[in-house]
């Protein structure tokens, strides 16, 4: 064996016959690799093996020692101090937003420059980038970071493109996510967990023997159901517990869905523990099952949770698989319908689509020397709401538990979902038992999911049916709205019912209409469970809606910005669905008019790259399409953040708050915040004197965390509070003393709210002989109020414009009877950087007076009217109208040029 | 990522190394290999170290590709335009392509192996090491009999692929589609003019490739009637049966344009 070296330094462990070279770096201690998919998709393990950028996932880490493979990583390319020229071109550019992918693309971007990276083929970079995937920037940065553009200035104050205070420390590979535990962490030296996985969607456990397994090597844990608590409760996280149904048990004697945990074993290594579970053996007892959401609610139909109850566990009717419900009406809407000089109708439906983080979900636990304390380090945007809930499952007290989160690889609501700790935490415990029978010290366990189980077992978005019924009098003034909405939350109503309502909520109340009735329910099914995902539910009614106005307009002549202005609501109008208004939300302003006025304007202009297509020839159509979505800024019912901020006499200042930072980009509007309430109080006005403690149950008393947009509006709110008091203080000539700092606190409840407005423009083309299509033009006006920071909020839009894309388009979570067929990111189609258009980012002047500085939230919203928007133009090229996300090839082709009998689809079971 | 249940490694220095036991799987690039769990495959044993040339000249003109070359090694050859349009039909990015090897490539006898669609295109022949020490020679179009199945008896290895230099010289032409720009093939038609009139070869769009030649004319519009279409994530079977039509058509004609 030769031995290889690493960013310079000699590692002489031997490796496992079958380890790849990204563990094998990992547990040398070389951090900087990440693990994205483990399977050559995504780039974020690239490292340089003698000058040649690899996906270190893919090189056996047996031949890379064997031939004494000198190897770097992003780590080693440079330090926060002296960066590498590539690194700092990342810096510059700020083409980071979470930062996971970004070590794998700066040491890829490194080798292109150093020209080390031949024989290549000499190809555009849309080829060249198509092994590194971002899922947050939508890339629009990372061109400019690998073009060498500058986008931030100095960290300042509000209104300014303050850079990211960890952007160092990422893009030299040394932030530290959740599982990159340093190796004198006290759970560093830890065990590690892996599930057993139910092959079928719905089944009775008859035996399960784990005997085997708990003798097979290395194993020191086997959980079953026999171990689980039986307390109920739901993998969602809100404010309130009650928000959701108590369907979930942490390991059931039934599954519900195929792939459904059934065990868990602990060993000393994945690959024992992987061993040891393909020896427990498991007698089930196959249950009838149902998969389509409409055959779920009809009479007779398999039950999900049928041995549940309404009112114990919350779930609306569970001998109807119904977990959630709304009926209601407001006016008279067979009146207004019949009064209508126009109708419209029309039934939209959306995939499965994934949050595809880039990190995984993961959590390490263990029982702390110190305090006693059972620690959980996961990777959540609400570590509070996962401490009070572990606490209650596991019936310990509430201060018997610390959940803190690390930097964040990513979120977009699937981080809002108890789906790791309460694995590792148990196990933790059952272990701790036994360490102390043999008067042992307590292992941690860790347990990392990979990416086919973020694919097949992690909630997804709620696929939705959603039909629509408009009216309008002649001058294009709604009488009516009618929507009947179907979501399919799978086998768990984890955050059923809070998406149902939002997602009929701002898309139905953006227009003022005297007569609205809506019907909307969430059934079970026996599929992998739908939950939390940026927008919440309104992307899927949105798309039904938007796409149904725009129908009604052409009825009635009038543009699709037109009929929008005549329709939407105005400061004074109360927020309308199918019943009572909501009494806390405010409207301000005149953003959602200015945000059409401005997409209409740019759409006019000109394509960015009028020559790329030979229009003609190719049989391409042109059209044009926009769509509009409104947001409260704020979650309803109560949304509550803390903060203190301590002046030291040191001339230091410290931060705690608890929300989480996963590439949102709270920790940097925090810190604006701060600076610009000390402004003039030197010597704590400086920025680098500021330190943060943040995404800790310890470190402040209660933050409900960072969803639903609230890290600048409401923990926001809470720092600016804390921040005005002690400018205060400091004001009135208090100063701190070495033994006490000068402590202020300051919190923020989440209320009254206001709303905030998207509009998203595209001009494409479609090809109806292959069903392609092309976007030549992408324009998204936002009303954010005011901007506290440009480049971020531009990067927060992008991110959220290529997300929408993708539903809109490629990405799908295709089932078969159950079974997940998409089981890989090659599988899955996330946008790659060839995939996502440049888009024209537009900001509407307003102030919102509610907001911290007058700022508005802005980063779930802009995912909403993308892909209505998308669809409307194909409406227009074509004079077909889409009715299903997402718009892929097949799709369209089958619409604008199949035979004249369509086939059924074939590939794609969807609601 | 990490193969759990794999306990041996041999670098593989002789033929004789290739007696392979059982559970013992051939390691060439290894994406394929290292990118999906395994656990039927207990030892890795690695081609790379048996020192096959990448690229050589046969007597006749032709080229003998080494199982072990890598993709981008024979993308950038320029020994047929044929190669480097076929990488680029590959999902794999660049880094994986310096990595993975053109025997790995067919061997795994993807539908949607683009060394696969061009090597049948050129009608090449697949030379194959048996167990007993001799060697089988197999087109490469027969080589693949469907997804992830090939024509290779346990412990056969597959050592190189041979073109003809008049395949090689050829006019050629290769189309494809897929669901987005540089995602997997949907569908991959390469066209070869030969004196026999135009070599068309269908693959991704079916579980093995379909040569359209001779006697099964290309230009027939029935040619494609009695074809299975594959079924997977990256594309409806109805709408890649329409899409290869069109692109057999559009092959032709490129063959028939550079013909003119
Ligand atoms: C990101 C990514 C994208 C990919 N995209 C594509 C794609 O678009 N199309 C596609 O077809 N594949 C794709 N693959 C799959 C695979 O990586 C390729 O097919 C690759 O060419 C395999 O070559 P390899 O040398 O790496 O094979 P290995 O992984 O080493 O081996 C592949 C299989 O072939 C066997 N094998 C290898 N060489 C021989 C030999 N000489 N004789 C006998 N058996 C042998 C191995 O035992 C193994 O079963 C992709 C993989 C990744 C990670
Ligand atoms: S982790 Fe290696 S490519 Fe994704
Ligand atoms: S910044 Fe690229 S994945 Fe988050």
């Amino acid at each position: 064996m030769s031995g290889l070296t690493v960013d310079g330094v000699p590692v002489d462990a031997a490796p496992r016959p079958g380890q790849c070279l990204r563990t094998y770096l990992r547990e040398a201690g070389h951090l900087a690799v990440k693990k994205g998919c483990d399977a050559g998709d995504c780039g974020a393990c690239t490292v340089l093996v003698d000058g040649a950028p690899r996906h270190s996932c893919l090189v056996p880490a047996a031949r890379a020692v064997r031939d004494g493979a000198c190897v770097t990583t992003a780590a080693g390319l440079g330090t926060p101090e002296r960066p590498h020229p590539v690194q700092q071109r990342f810096l510059d550019a700020q083409g980071f937003q979470c930062g996971f992918c970004t070590a794998g693309l700066v040491v890829t971007a490194a080798a292109l420059e150093e020209g080390d990276a031949s024989p290549r083929p000499d190809a555009a970079a849309d080829e060249t980038w198509k092994g590194n995937l971002c899922r947050c920037t939508g890339y629009r940065s990372i061109r400019d970071a690998l073009a060498g553009r500058t986008n931030v200035g100095p960290a300042g104050g509000l209104g300014t493109s303050t850079p990211a205070p960890a952007g160092p420390e990422i893009v030299t590979g040394r932030a530290a996510y959740t599982l990159d535990l340093p190796p004198d962490h006290p759970a560093a030296a830890r065990l590690h967990a892996v599930l057993v996985t139910s092959p079928h969607p719905h089944a009775r456990i008859r035996r399960i023997d784990a005997t085997a397994a708990l003798a097979s090597p290395g194993v020191r844990l086997v959980l079953t159901h026999r171990d689980a608590p039986a307390t109920l409760y739901s993998t969602a996280r809100h404010e309130s517990r009650l928000d959701d149904p108590d369907d979930t048990r942490l390991l059931d004697d039934v599954v519900r869905f195929h792939g459904q945990r059934v065990a868990v074993v602990v060993a000393a290594s994945v690959a024992e523990a992987e061993a040891a579970a393909r020896l427990v053996e498991v007698d089930y007892e196959v249950l009838p099952h149902v998969v389509d959401p409409e055959a779920a609610r009809a009479p007779g139909a398999p039950l999900v949770h049928g041995d549940k109850d309404a009112v114990t566990h919350r779930i609306s009717e569970p001998h109807r698989n119904v977990v959630a419900q709304t009926h209601g009406e407001v006016g008279d809407v067979e009146a207004g319908l019949a009064a209508a000089h126009a109708r419209v109708h029309g039934t939209w439906r959306t995939a499965r689509v994934t949050h595809v983080a880039l990190e995984t979900h993961g959590a390490v636990a263990w029982l702390d020397e110190h305090d006693g304390r059972l620690h959980v380090r996961t990777s959540t945007q609400v570590p509070f709401l996962v401490r009070d809930e572990l606490a209650h499952v596991l019936g310990l007290p509430r201060e018997q538990v610390r959940v803190h989160a690390a930097r964040v690889g990513g979120g977009f609501g699937g981080k809002q979902e108890m789906l790791v700790e309460d694995v590792v935490a148990l196990a933790v415990l059952r272990l701790a038992e036994q360490a102390r029978a043999r008067g042992e010290r307590p292992p941690a366990v860790q347990l990392d999911l990979t990416r086919e189980q973020q694919l097949t077992q992690v909630p997804v978005r709620h696929p939705m049916r959603v039909e629509v019924e408009l009216g309008a009098d002649a001058e294009g003034v709604l009488t009516a709205m009618r929507l009947d909405v179907l979501s399919d939350t799978g086998a768990y109503g984890n955050h059923a019912a809070g998406v149902l309502f939002h997602g009929v909520h701002e898309s139905v109340a953006l227009y003022r209409c005297a007569s609205k009735r809506v019907d909307a329910e969430a059934v079970y099914t026996h599929q992998p469970p739908s939950g939390a995902f940026r927008g919440y539910g309104l992307g899927q009614v949105v798309f039904a809606i938007e796409s149904a106005l725009d129908d009604l307009a052409r009825e009635l002549g009038l543009t699709p910005a037109e009929i929008r202005r005549r329709n939407v609501v105005r400061p004074g109008d109360g927020l309308i669905v199918n019943g009572p208004a909501d009494t806390d939300v405010e409207l301000h302003g005149d953003g959602v008019l200015q945000c059409l006025d401005l997409v209409e304007a740019a759409l006019g202009e000109p394509d960015a790259a009028p020559d790329a297509l030979d229009l003609d020839g190719g049989g391409w159509l042109v059209g044009e399409g926009l769509a509009a979505a409104m947001i409260a800024t704020i979650p309803p019912r109560g949304h509550h953040a803390t903060a203190a901020l301590a002046a030291h006499a040191d001339g230091t200042l410290l931060l705690e708050v608890g929300s989480a930072e996963f590439g949102n980009g709270s920790a940097t509007v925090h810190r604006q915040i701060v600076a610009e309430a000390l402004a003039g109080h030197a010597p704590w006005d400086e920025p680098h004197r500021l330190r943060v403690h943040a995404s800790d149950t310890d470190a402040c008393v209660h933050d409900t965390g960072a969803y639903g947009s609230t890290g600048s509006v409401v923990a926001g709110g809470a720092v600016a509070a804390a921040a005005r008091a002690l400018a205060e203080r400091l004001a009135a000539g208090e100063r701190p003393t070495p033994d006490a700092p000068l402590r202020a606190e300051g919190s923020h409840h989440g209320t009254p709210r206001s709303v905030a407005y998207n509009v998203h423009g595209v001009r494409v083309a479609v090809r109806p002989a292959t069903g392609e299509l092309r976007i030549l033009r992408s324009v998204h006006a936002a009303d954010a109020g005011r901007v506290l920071n440009p480049e971020q909020l531009r990067g927060q839009i992008e991110g959220g414009v290529a997300q929408a894309l993708g539903s809109a388009l490629t990405e799908e979570i295709v089932l078969r009877d159950g079974v997940v067929t998409t089981r890989t990111l090659r599988d899955y189609r996330v946008p790659q950087l060839g995939d996502v258009p440049e888009t024209v980012v537009l900001l509407a002047d307003t102030h919102d007076p509610l907001g911290p500085g007058g700022a508005k939230s802005m980063s779930e919203a802009p995912y909403n009217p993308v892909a209505p928007a998308v669809a409307n133009a194909v409406r227009d090229a074509t004079g077909r109208r889409p009715h299903e996300l997402p718009m892929s090839r097949d799709r369209l082709w089958r619409l604008l040029d199949a035979p004249a009998e369509p086939a059924e689809p074939t590939t794609r079971e969807t609601p | 990522m990490d193969l759990g249940t794999v306990t041996s490694f041999r670098s593989a220095r002789t033929r004789a190394d290739l007696d392979l036991a059982l559970g013992e799987a051939p390691l060439a690039g290894g994406t394929w290999l290292m990118s999906t769990p395994h656990p039927q495959v207990s030892g890795l044993v690695d081609l790379t170290t048996l020192g096959w040339p990448d690229l050589e000249p046969l007597p006749d003109g032709g080229l003998r590709i080494g199982a072990t070359c890598p993709i981008a090694t024979l993308a950038t050859s320029g020994r047929s335009a044929l190669f480097a349009r076929g990488a680029a039909a590959l999902l794999m990015s660049f880094k994986v392509q310096q990595v993975a090897t053109v025997g790995g490539n067919v061997c795994l006898g993807l539908p949607a192996a683009a060394m696969t669609s061009v090597l049948a295109g050129l009608a090449a022949t697949a030379v194959v090491w048996t167990p007993d020490g001799a060697e089988r020679r197999v087109p490469v179009a027969e080589l693949v009999v469907g997804d992830h199945r090939t024509d290779l008896a346990p412990g056969e290895v597959l050592r190189a692929l041979e073109v003809s230099p008049a395949m090689l010289a050829a006019p050629s032409t290769l189309r494809r589609i897929a669901l987005t720009e540089h995602g997997r093939s949907a569908a991959v038609v390469v066209g070869v003019a030969t004196p026999a009139g135009p070599r068309v070869v269908v693959t991704a769009s079916t579980p093995h490739p379909v040569v359209l030649h001779g006697e099964r004319d290309p230009r027939d519009p029935r040619a494609l009637d009695d074809v299975a279409w594959f079924d997977d994530p990256h594309g409806a079977p109805d709408w890649r049966a329409a899409m290869t039509a069109r692109l057999v058509a559009e092959v032709v004609a490129d063959l028939d344009r550079s013909a003119a």
